[in-house]
């Protein structure tokens, strides 16, 4: 009796730890099959004209051009916007819900939230491209709406859910203690909120919108509907961008495998990897001291 | 947290297991089934699966999948041996068949239609004609403003297709003949390019004329099509006038590439010969193309004969 249950619980614990070894291999070979592949470019395309000039044209009438300065300032465009549009948004409705609304209020708008994220990012880029950017051309008087400000929308959207839900978690986990002692110090709620538990959050609240960054960076298919896609290098929100990430989806395509231009998409893969790995691992170390602090 | 994630592991575990038992059960019901897998150009994507449909009537065993990828998209999937025929909307280049036949594959060409291509720009915008030479500096970005073309003063701006596009090939060629403007918005689909010009009114590109005119045979609301001429001196041609066709300057062939050459008896030879079929190329003028011209079908025939 007491064997097979012990050999149960190996076996439990095996299939376990091979599963996350499984998940670990698979991680490293995508990132040697980049490496290897997007390395490969540099033999023939040199590191200044990839990453310091600002027109890439493959298909060129002469000769070929492969510089990225352009798609990564688009890039940088589409995140900044983003953010500046999901962060305050963000923070205001975590807020809310962990702090403000009833417990009732609290349990409808939460999963609504969550509900954005379950929206595939073609159907967002279809509203994009058909309700807001019409929309957009129309409010600033522009000849169209296809530029960084309407992608800049759609991925704030995006990236909404990840903000709010991971502030919110942040903001309750905070010990009640905070509360209770700036309430007795006769602060009101708002400044309780300000000055307690905002400066107590904040670590994770970065976190937070370092993975709303991640999810800006490499975000694809709503981008490239709504971006415009010209790979002239952008000099306003209201330009046509082509981030990193569109111009992989659009050119992968019509590739042939191992030439220059398929090294070189692969290339920007490295790029667009190694920028959320950067993203992900600075959040990972804030969240890991916002724990530290205040592991009670 | 770890009960969730135990519960993900089985649902998982469950989902793959389902999977195989099915793929397994098909395959012993079912005898193989004959497939064709054809991807490449958007222009001719809906016609060819408007044929297809028609020749899964006569031989209903053999499945034929259709995707609108864009012709380079199409001609390199078939250089990576991934489908059986690529549509394009333009002939293949040098480079891409030194690239074929070092992976083993001697792409044979078919001219399955004619198609020409529209300049379209808003309804609202005065212009009925333009040249060639007009339209490339425009493309190339060498006039940006209206002004000099229809006399508004407004910013023109460009749409074309992205470069896995036949028509952005084509179009570079015949029309811009040197590169693109950057600051040209690259759409995905000539519908795209169709509904980014009806809403904006500074607008300009290019679409197949097949996509122009809807099923009634009626021009879309909202977009105005531009007669075009080679250069000053010649005659300003509309795509539409269908009896000034053969001298359009914007007319080409739409061709497909056969992976294998087709072997007679095959399902793939006999989709081959549907579409060169009169029933097929009358799908083709339904569909808002040109059934292929005399010269066209004089070449296809040497082709086949040399098939053997």
């Amino acid at each position: 009796m007491g064997n097979s249950k012990n050999l149960k619980e190996k076996s439990i614990e095996t299939f376990f730890s091979s599963v996350s070894i499984i998940t670990l291999l698979v991680m490293i070979g995508i990132f040697v099959f980049l490496f290897i592949t997007g390395i490969k470019a540099f033999s023939e395309v040199t590191f200044g004209d990839f990453f310091l000039k600002n027109i890439w044209n493959p298909n060129s009438y002469g000769k070929p051009q492969w510089g990225i300065l352009s798609f990564f300032v688009g890039t940088l465009f589409v995140v900044i916007g983003s953010m500046a549009i999901a962060i305050p948004l963000g923070l205001a409705s975590a807020i809310y819900i962990s702090e403000i609304a009833t417990p009732k209020a609290r349990e409808i708008i939460k999963p609504v939230i969550e509900m954005i994220a379950a929206i595939p990012s073609v159907v967002l880029g279809l509203i994009g491209l058909l309700f807001l950017s019409p929309l957009i051309a129309k409010i600033f008087g522009l000849s169209s709406g296809l530029n960084a400000l309407t992608a800049s929308i759609i991925v704030g959207i995006m990236a909404l859910p990840t903000i709010i839900s991971i502030c919110e978690d942040v903001i309750t986990s905070l010990p009640k203690d905070f509360r209770e002692a700036s309430l007795a110090l006769g602060a009101t709620k708002w400044q309780t909120i300000r000055m307690t538990l905002m400066p107590a959050a904040m670590s994770g609240i970065m976190a937070a919108i370092m993975l709303g960054i991640g999810r800006a960076v490499g975000e694809t298919m709503a981008v490239l509907m709504v971006a415009g896609n010209s790979i002239a290098m952008p000099h306003s929100f209201f330009d046509p961008v082509r981030p990193m990430t569109a111009n992989i989806a659009i050119e992968i395509k019509e590739v042939v495998k191992g030439s220059t231009h398929y090294n070189s998409l692969f290339a920007i893969g490295l790029v667009l990897f190694i920028i959320t790995f950067l993203v992900n691992l600075i959040s990972d170390i804030i969240i890991e001291n916002h724990t530290r602090k205040y592991r009670w | 947290m770890k009960n969730q994630l135990f519960m993900t592991m089985v649902l998982f575990a469950i989902v793959v297991a389902g999977c195989s038992n099915n793929t397994n059960s098909n395959n012993q019901v079912q005898p193989v089934s004959n497939k064709i897998e054809l991807a490449g150009s958007d222009t001719m994507s809906q016609m060819v699966s408007n044929i297809a449909e028609a020749y899964s009537k006569i031989d209903p065993n053999t499945k034929i999948s259709v995707t609108g990828t864009g012709s380079g998209a199409g001609i390199a999937s078939l250089i990576n041996g991934e489908i059986d025929i690529a549509d394009a909307s333009r002939t293949i280049k040098d480079k891409e068949m030194e690239q074929a036949k070092k992976n083993g594959i001697t792409p044979t060409e078919f001219i399955i239609a004619r198609d020409t291509l529209a300049v379209i720009v808003n309804k609202d915008n005065p212009l009925s004609k333009i040249s060639i030479k007009q339209l490339s500096k425009i493309y190339q970005g060498n006039t940006s403003s209206w002004k000099s073309i229809n006399g508004n003063e407004q910013q023109i701006t460009l749409y074309g297709r992205q470069t896995t596009s036949g028509t952005y090939v084509y179009f570079q060629e015949e029309v811009v003949k040197g590169d693109y403007s950057p600051k040209m918005r690259n759409m995905e689909g000539n519908q795209a390019i169709i509904d980014a010009v009806r809403q904006d009114k500074s607008g300009i590109g290019y679409a197949s004329a097949g996509y122009i005119v809807g099923e009634n045979g009626k021009l879309l609301d909202g977009i105005k099509i531009v007669s075009i001429a080679k250069d000053e001196k010649s005659e300003y041609i509309s795509p539409l006038d269908v009896s000034k066709r053969a001298s359009y300057p914007l007319s080409r062939v739409l061709v497909q590439y056969f992976a294998k050459t087709p072997v007679k008896g095959t399902p793939i030879y006999n989709f081959l010969l549907f579409e060169l079929s009169s029933e097929a190329q009358d799908i083709i003028k339904k569909s808002g193309y040109i059934s292929i011209y005399p010269e066209d079908k004089a070449k296809n025939d040497i082709t086949l004969s040399g098939l053997g």
